[in-house]
């Protein structure tokens, strides 16, 4: 059994002074074959998902809609009930512990502000239920009023708010009882492109000066990347990789996974010569060798895919030298959107590769450009070898 | 200029000339004649004399009944109000809670019994609360009580039938306001350490306020001038000014004292009803 010593933790921590076996984890969700929600008779909604929350982290669960994170959300917050498994919180089974109970406290994706209560009270409320004496609740909620700079609306109902404002509001009221688990249901999703990318920081930070854990649902994988200090990828109710931004995008351990995080171009193949320390791949779609830098667990003749990130590949209008990984095609479309250009190029074998290339020079002259017959390359650490 | 002169023709046809007419009756004497009143206008040799009976209302001070039954009258119909309310309340959040696809089955359940006459349901009370009726006869039988209660012809029995009588002008509108109510909110309430209890006093009932309102009104002004369910379930001792009414209409034939008593039922119950107008176009501004 875990306890977890917290030197900053909510009201239901076990008495400061009792000894406590410390480990890092915060929150665990252990899985059975059939932990899923209670709501969803039919449908496993959360499937055998074995997770743990480390102590101030805060940790992102990106995927399309409907692939559970947000059930599994909810399973923490206590809204639904596993019908298999185990959720502990800081060395305490939560399964029989009502929403009401629990040292867990979560921003709604609509935030559900009160409507008739004013900014003060409704960061108060969480307080008020803790029989709170009134002057620490006071003191408390201007502490918030000043970390989510909401200091002078504190009057203001939550119809009189932008969304901006409505979102550090309810920040602030689910800070206020300085729960032990933080959760966060797609917070920027009611905001729009420019004021999310500034909440986004903002939001961070104020997490982080304050320290609490934090698990946030989205299924937008930048707003993951940039939030989040690791990230589970959820589909189908499975967990299909767990990291940091970077493993993840840079080490994807499935094609989902390298699909889903940005974008890539997947070439299936066969090995047909795997030792320590390279792969050679055939690859139909390419006309040629696929060379890797590394060695893989997959015997010769093994099915497999190949995947290297747009902007890992170079494009170039003169054949590079070398047998292995280059391809060659037509430029098909061209997407400039500013700092970036992406380009489309065709293959002989008709499959569309993706190319991004940085606008560094300011003149288009000298570009390659539409129907510009190319060639593809990548270094051998570029790619990256799936086995499903 | 159609659409919005229709309501006008239909208020002025329904309302303001039927208005107009007990107003004028209002200021008549009574006579032996028929209609049962004096003319205000006369016209002879060459004058238009007017004649305005001010005394119809005067009586209405100067009599007790009248003050008092306006009273009781209101005072009955605001416990009928908060009985409707407690009945209601339960109802309307249990169907709003309810599965989606049963939700219409149960509203029908509440509105189903509206679809026979009026008059006939009243009865049917009589039927049970009298001393052979039901509830005396199953209490009897049960060894509960040893002589029947007296409970038809009572205060009792008027509020029974009223709160029967207006319970879905209750459920319906809080049932609309509650269908709508976010559960997001309620989880928020949870979620932030409120039990049950606290988030439906402290979220539910305060963001329920106008359905609360709607409903009551709806029971409280025609509860105010009701006159059937008083004259048979009420007992003598009822008084209610749509008794008063009636009784001053049909058993005295004192049509010119009824009108200002309907006149004056009309003022008192403006007031409730302007402050209704204005606490809907409040929150109309506010959503």
């Amino acid at each position: 059994m875990h306890i977890i010593n917290f030197d900053r933790a909510g009201g239901r921590s076990p008495a400061m002074g009792a000894p406590y076996e410390s480990t890092r984890n915060n929150a665990r969700i252990r899985g059975g074959r059939g932990f899923r929600a209670k709501k969803f008779d039919a449908i496993t909604a959360v499937d055998n998902v074995d997770l743990n929350i480390k102590k101030g982290e805060v940790f992102a669960l990106l995927g399309a809609s409907g692939c559970g994170k947000t059930t599994l959300l909810r399973l923490l917050a206590g809204f639904e009930i596993p019908t298999d498994g185990q959720i502990v919180i800081d060395g305490e089974d939560m399964q029989s512990i009502q929403p009401y109970n629990r040292p867990v406290n979560m921003m709604f994706q609509s935030y559900a502000l009160f409507p008739h209560m004013n900014v003060s009270k409704n960061i108060a409320f969480g307080l008020k239920q803790d029989r709170v004496p009134r002057a620490k609740i006071k003191q408390r909620v201007d502490e918030l009023l000043e970390l989510v700079h909401m200091k002078e609306l504190f009057n203001r109902f939550p119809h009189q708010l932008s969304g901006g404002q409505r979102q550090r509001v309810a920040l602030a009221r689910s800070l206020a009882k300085s729960p032990k688990l933080l959760l966060l249901d797609e917070p920027m999703a009611a905001l729009d492109k420019k004021l999310r990318e500034q909440m986004q920081l903002e939001v961070v930070n104020i997490i982080e000066s304050v320290g609490v854990t934090c698990v946030m649902v989205t299924h937008d994988q930048e707003e993951a990347m940039t939030m989040a200090t690791r990230i589970g990828v959820m589909h189908d109710g499975k967990l299909l990789q767990t990291g940091t931004p970077h493993k993840v995008y840079e080490y994807p351990n499935c094609r989902r996974t390298a699909e889903f995080i940005g974008t890539v171009n997947t070439f299936s193949g066969t090995v047909i010569e795997n030792s320590a320390d390279h792969v050679i791949i055939d690859a139909p779609e390419l006309n040629r060798e696929i060379y890797v830098d590394h060695g893989i667990s997959g015997s010769v003749g093994t099915d497999i895919w190949v995947a290297v990130r747009p902007e890992k590949m170079t494009i170039d209008t003169t054949p590079p030298s070398g047998e292995y990984n280059h391809a060659r095609g037509v430029v098909e479309e061209i997407a400039y959107v500013g700092g970036l250009s992406i380009y489309h190029v065709k293959t002989q074998s008709g499959m569309i590769i993706r190319v991004t290339l940085a606008n560094v020079d300011r003149l288009a002259e000298g570009r390659i450009t539409w129907d510009d017959e190319v060639y593809l390359s990548w270094q051998p650490g570029a790619a990256v070898v799936l086995t499903w | 200029m159609t659409v919005i002169g229709i309501p006008f023709i239909w208020l002025l046809l329904f309302l303001v000339f039927p208005f107009a007419i007990v107003f004028k009756i209002s200021f008549a004497e009574m006579a032996i004649a028929r209609p049962p009143f004096t003319e205000l206008f006369a016209y002879a040799e060459e004058k238009l004399s007017v004649m305005l009976n001010v005394g119809n209302y005067l009586f209405l001070f100067k009599d007790k009944l009248y003050l008092s039954a306006y009273l009781s009258s209101l005072k009955m119909a605001a416990g009928a109000t908060f009985l409707a309310l407690l009945v209601g309340y339960p109802l309307a959040y249990g169907i709003a809670r309810a599965h989606p696809g049963i939700r219409n089955l149960l509203l029908l359940g509440i509105v189903l019994p509206y679809w026979t006459s009026f008059l006939l349901r009243i009865y049917a009370w009589i039927g049970i609360l009298k001393t052979n009726g039901l509830i005396n006869n199953l209490l009897l039988k049960l060894g509960i009580i040893d002589t029947p209660l007296h409970m038809l012809h009572t205060d009792f029995a008027v509020y029974v039938g009223i709160v029967y009588a207006y319970l879905p002008f209750m459920v319906l509108p809080l049932y609309t306001n509650l269908v709508k109510l976010d559960e997001s909110y309620l989880e928020a309430a949870a979620d932030l350490g409120a039990k049950p209890w606290k988030t439906f006093l402290f979220v539910t009932l305060p963001l329920s306020k106008g359905g609360i309102i709607a409903g009551s009104m709806l029971v409280f002004i025609p509860a105010v001038g009701e006159f059937v369910i008083p004259a048979l379930l009420g007992g003598p001792d009822t008084l209610m000014i749509g008794k008063v009414l009636w009784e001053e209409f049909f058993n005295n034939r004192d049509w010119p004292v009824a009108s200002a008593v309907a006149i004056a039922m009309l003022l008192l119950l403006i007031i409730p009803m302007m402050w209704f107008h204005k606490h809907q176009t409040q929150e109309m501004v506010e959503s």
